[in-house]
C-alpha cells in the first residue's frame, strides 16, 4: 500500500489501544463474516470513524479481502470514513421533510457553517449530513443534532439552534 | 431429472440446472450479458428474463432453477419489450463513444443491441462514473462499466484475490479496489482475468501499441521482437480462426512485416530457463539430500501475476521462489548483452518488445530489479490481443501470410519450451532435463508426458522415483521427487498455505497465475468456445510432439551459448543476467503486525489480571453484550412467531379433520 495514499486517507494517527480494542471485538465475534456490520459499528464507536487503515486492520484480522470491508463501509451511510465533528447535524430529506422545505434548510446550514454537505467544520465542532427519514414526518421539516430532534424548523431558526452548541 | 417445457418443447435436465442452461441444452438461446458459464454469481443484467407461467413477474433465467412441469416462454412480446427496456437502462449509464472504443465490434453490449433489435436510445447518457484509472498493466474506464460484476466473479470467485468489489451505493456504485483507490495502489496482482471477462471496454490492458510503433519507426532503434509459446495457439482466433489453430509461422511472418528487426522466440529462453532453474533445483536438492539447510519446495517463477501475488500476500514465501527471471526477461537480458556485443551496438539502442499472453508482464518489465547496467531487460509488452490489433492496423492479411521461421541466434527451441505455455508444462520440461541429467535416461513416461500433471485440474501432483542414477549423483539414488502443479491463484493459495505452515510435502512446485496457465492468460483473445482451454492445450502439446528435440539441454543453440558466453548454468554471469530477487511487498504495514503480535502477548499475560481496561473497555463490553442480546431477542421473537404459526396450522388441521370426520359420519 502506498504510504502517501494512506496518509491522505488517515488524517489521524490511530493509537494502538484503539486497534487492540477492535481486535478484542473481532475475537468476541470469532471472525464470523456475518458479524462484519456489528464489528464495524463497534469499531466506529471506538475510533469515531473508519479510515482505510482501520478497515485494513479489520480485514487483516478477519482474514477477508479489504474490498469486502470497504464495500460494506461505503454502502451504508452510517459509516464514516473521515473524522467527524463533535456534534452531528442530520437534516431529514425523507419525502415529507423534503416537500416541506428540507432543501432550504440544507442551503441555509451550508451558509451558516461555511461547509458543504458531508463535511466537517474546521474547528471540528459540527459534521453536516442528510438523513433518509428519521420517522418524524408529522413534524416536518425536521433536523437532528446528535440525538435531539428539532421539529418544524424554518431556516431563520437555525442560527438560534446552532448557538445552543 | 427434471422435466419442463420451454417454448412448447419438452426438455429434461438434471436437477439444479437453471432455465438458461436447460434452454441452451435444447438449442434455445436466451440472450444474456452478465452470465458466466460455470461460475455465475450475480444475476445483475436481467436481460435473460423469461416468462414462467404462473410466476408473478418475469424471471431471470440465469438464476432460476428449472423445476418439474414448469412452462417457460423465452420470446413472448412481454419478454421482448422488457429486454429492450432493460437494455436501454444499461445504455443509460454507458458511454456511447463506440467508434472510438477498442472493443468496437467485439463489444458484447453492442452485439446484444443488434440481437435485440434496438434501433434508438431513449435515455440520455448520464453516468455518474467518469474516471479513467491506469496502472502499468490494467486500465479501467468507468464510463463504460455496466456493473455486470463479471470482473468481481473473476477476481473474487475464480482467483480468490478479491480486489475488485462493488464500492459505494446506488448511482455511485463502482466495481473498484477498496475505497475506490487507484488500482496501482491496491494489492492487485495484474493477472488480467477481469479484462478477459469484461463484456465492454471498461477493463482492458494498458495500451503499449503506440510505444511499439514509435520504436519501430525510430531509425536509431533496433527492434527485437519475441513471442511467448501460448500466443502461437491463440492469435489466429483474433482473425476468425477456430480455437487452438497453430499459427507459429504466420506469427513470425507478421512480426517481420510489422517492421521488427529481429524475430526471436521466447521459447529459446524457455530452454535457457530450464537449464538455470534445473540447476538451481539440483543445487537445493543436493543440499537437502546431504542433510544441509535448503529451502524446499522450490517454486517456479515464470508467471509475474503469481510473483506479485506471493509478494503481497505471502512475503515470507518469496525465499521458496526460484531466482530465475521469467523467460522473456532472460531473452531481453541476453539480447542487450550477448547479442548487442555480437552486433557491436550500444544496448541502449536495442528496443525489446515481448508479445505475451499476459497483462502482468507489462508491470514486470517496469521492475527496477529487472534492469542490467541501467537498461531495462524488456522495453514493452504487447498482449496477444494487442498484436492482433497491430496486425490489423498494418493492413496485413494474416491468413494468407507465408510461414516464416524465427531468427538466429535466439530463435531455436525444443519441444520442452512449447509446453511452458500450459499448466504442468514448466514442471514437465524441468523433469525431462533433470531426470536425464541425473540418470542419463529419458523420463519413464509415454511420449515424455508426465501424465499425472497433464490436464486442467486445479492441483495436480506426481512422484518420480530416481533409479540407476549416474555415479556423480549417487546421493539421489532411490529418492522420490514429489512435485505439485497448480494454475490460478486459488490453487496457489492452497499450496502456499501448506508451505507457510511447514506442511508442504513437495520438493518442487509449478505455479501459474491464470487458471489453465498462459494459454488462457489475461492477455489472450476472449473466446466464446467453451472448449477453448482444451483446444489450445492440445495445440501446444502438438507443437511439442512434432519437434525432434524435446529436452531443453539438447538444444544445440543453448549448448553453444553456454560454451561461447555464459560458461556454466548457475555461474557468475548467469546470476548477473538471468537471476533476480523479489520484493516483500506485504499487504500490511509492519506497524500493524507488531501491534497484533504485542496484543497476543499482552492478552496472554493479562488473562489473569482481569478486566483492567478502564471505563471505555467496560462500556465497550457493555455494548457488545447489548448487540448480542439484541440478536438473541430478535431470534427469540422469530421463534415465537414460528411457534405461533405452527400452533395455528395445527388448529386449522384439526378443524379440517373434524369436518372430514363429520362428513364421513353424515354420508
Amino acid at each position: 500500500m502506498n504510504e502517501a495514499i494512506l496518509n491522505t486517507l488517515c488524517e489521524d494517527e490511530k493509537d494502538e489501544k484503539q486497534l487492540e480494542q477492535i481486535a478484542n471485538v473481532i475475537d468476541h465475534y470469532k471472525k464470523d463474516p456475518g458479524s462484519l456490520i456489528q464489528i464495524l459499528h463497534l469499531s466506529q464507536e471506538i475510533c469515531g470513524y473508519l479510515p482505510l487503515k482501520v478497515q485494513k486492520f479489520i480485514a487483516h484480522t478477519m482474514e477477508i479481502p479489504l474490498a469486502d470491508v470497504s464495500g460494506v463501509v461505503s454502502f451504508y451511510s452510517f459509516f464514516a470514513t473521515r473524522p467527524r465533528g463533535q456534534h452531528i447535524i442530520r437534516v431529514c430529506m425523507g419525502t415529507a421533510c423534503y416537500v416541506r422545505g428540507g432543501k432550504k434548510l440544507v442551503e441555509k446550514l451550508e451558509e451558516l457553517l461555511g461547509i458543504q454537505l458531508g463535511d466537517t467544520t474546521d474547528d471540528g465542532k459540527f459534521s453536516f449530513e442528510v438523513a433518509r427519514c428519521i420517522g418524524a414526518c408529522g413534524l416536518a421539516p425536521a433536523i437532528m443534532i446528535d440525538s435531539t430532534v428539532y421539529k418544524q424548523v424554518n431556516p431563520n431558526r437555525l442560527e438560534d439552534i446552532l448557538s445552543q452548541y | 431429472m427434471v422435466h419442463l417445457t420451454i417454448n412448447n418443447k419438452e426438455v429434461s435436465v438434471p436437477k439444479g440446472t437453471t432455465i438458461l442452461e436447460a434452454a441452451k441444452s435444447a438449442g434455445i438461446k436466451i440472450p444474456s450479458i452478465c452470465y458466466l458459464p460455470g461460475v455465475h454469481v450475480a444475476g445483475t443484467c436481467r436481460i435473460c428474463s423469461v416468462e414462467v407461467v404462473g410466476a408473478k413477474a418475469l424471471m431471470a433465467s440465469c438464476k432460476t432453477e428449472a423445476k418439474d412441469d414448469m412452462v417457460v416462454y423465452t420470446n413472448t412480446p412481454k419478454v421482448q419489450k422488457a429486454r429492450k427496456m432493460l437494455y436501454q437502462l444499461l445504455l443509460s449509464d454507458h458511454s456511447k463513444d463506440c467508434l472510438a472504443c477498442n472493443r468496437n465490434q467485439t463489444c458484447e453490449l453492442q452485439k446484444m443491441g443488434e440481437e435485440l433489435g434496438v434501433d434508438e436510445t431513449i435515455f440520455d447518457t448520464n453516468s455518474a462514473r467518469q474516471q479513467i484509472d491506469s496502472s502499468p498493466s490494467i486500465t479501467r474506464d468507468l464510463s463504460k462499466c455496466i456493473l455486470c460484476r463479471r470482473c468481481e466473479t473473476a477476481c473474487s470467485k475464480i482467483q480468490k484475490v478479491g480486489v475488485l468489489r462493488p464500492q459505494n451505493r446506488g448511482f455511485d456504485t463502482v466495481l473498484a479496489p477498496p475505497m475506490d483507490i487507484p488500482i496501482a495502489d491496491a494489492d492487485c496482482v495484474y493477472c488480467g482475468q477481469c479484462t478477459v471477462v469484461c463484456p465492454v471496454g471498461a477493463l482492458k490492458e494498458t495500451d503499449s501499441i503506440a510505444t511499439v510503433w514509435d520504436a519501430i519507426n525510430d531509425p536509431s532503434k533496433r527492434v527485437v521482437m519475441q513471442v511467448a509459446p501460448a500466443v502461437r495457439v491463440a492469435l489466429g482466433e483474433v482473425f476468425g480462426m477456430p480455437a487452438g489453430t497453430r499459427v507459429t509461422g504466420k506469427l513470425a511472418a507478421a512480426m517481420r512485416a510489422l517492421g521488427a528487426d529481429d524475430i526471436f522466440d521466447t521459447n529459446w529462453a524457455a530452454d535457457l530457463t530450464i537449464m538455470e532453474e534445473g540447476t538451481e533445483f539440483l543445487e537445493r536438492a543436493t543440499r537437502a539430500v546431504q542433510g544441509k539447510k535448503a529451502v524446499l519446495p522450490m517454486i517456479t517463477s515464470c508467471s509475474p501475476g503469481w510473483i506479485k501475488y506471493v509478494e503481497h500476500y505471502y512475503p515470507d514465501v518469496t525465499t521458496n521462489l526460484s531466482t530465475c527471471k521469467s523467460p522473456h526477461m532472460m531473452l531481453g537480458a541476453v539480447a542487450k548483452s550477448y547479442y548487442a556485443q555480437k552486433l557491436g551496438i550500444d544496448p541502449k539502442n536495442i528496443f525489446v518488445v515481448s508479445v505475451m499472453p499476459c497483462t502482468a508482464k507489462k508491470f514486470e518489465v517496469t521492475r527496477e530489479e529487472l534492469e542490467n547496467d541501467g537498461n531495462r531487460n524488456v522495453d514493452a509488452v504487447l498482449t496477444t490481443r494487442e498484436l492482433g490489433r497491430m496486425i490489423k492496423q498494418a493492413g496485413l492479411d494474416f491468413e494468407t501470410l507465408e510461414d516464416e521461421a524465427f531468427d538466429e541466434p535466439l530463435g531455436m527451441s525444443t519441444g520442452a519450451a512449447d509446453i511452458f505455455g500450459l499448466t504442468g508444462g514448466v514442471m514437465e520440461a524441468a523433469l525431462r532435463t533433470v531426470y536425464a541429467i541425473l540418470t542419463g535416461n529419458p523420463l519413464p513416461f509415454e511420449n515424455l508426458h508426465v501424465t499425472p500433471i497433464v490436464g486442467l485440474d486445479q492441483v495436480k501432483e506426481a512422484t518420480i522415483k530416481l533409479e540407476n542414477v549416474l555415479p556423480e549423483y549417487k546421493d539421489f539414488e532411490g529418492m522420490e521427487v514429489r512435485v505439485a502443479v497448480t494454475s490460478g491463484l486459488d490453487g496457489a493459495k492452497q499450496l502456499v498455505e501448506q508451505i507457510k505452515h511447514g506442511k508442504s510435502p513437495y520438493h518442487f512446485i509449478e505455479i501459474m497465475g491464470c487458471p489453465g496457465g498462459c494459454i488462457t492468460g489475461g492477455g489472450q483473445p476472449r473466446s466464446e468456445d467453451p472448449k477453448v482451454r482444451e483446444k489450445r492445450q492440445a495445440a501446444l502439446y502438438t507443437e511439442d510432439e512434432q519437434k525432434t528435440l524435446r529436452m531443453s539441454h539438447e538444444n544445440p543453440s543453448i549448448i553453444a551459448f553456454y560454451e561461447e558466453f555464459l560458461g556454466k548454468p548457475g555461474g557468475k554471469l548467469s546470476h548477473d543476467l538471468l537471476h533476480t530477487h523479489y520484493v516483500k511487498r506485504g499487504d500490511w504495514d509492519a506497524v500493524f503486525i507488531d501491534i497484533e503480535q504485542n496484543r497476543k502477548k499482552k492478552t496472554a499475560k493479562s488473562a489473569k489480571a482481569g478486566a483492567a481496561n478502564g471505563v471505555q473497555g467496560d462500556t465497550l463490553s457493555q455494548r457488545m453484550n447489548d448487540l448480542d442480546n439484541m440478536q438473541a431477542i430478535s431470534l427469540e421473537e422469530e421463534n415465537k412467531k414460528l411457534r405461533d404459526e405452527i400452533s395455528e396450522i395445527k388448529e386449522t388441521v384439526s378443524i379440517y379433520k373434524q369436518v372430514l370426520a363429520d362428513y364421513k359420519k353424515g354420508s
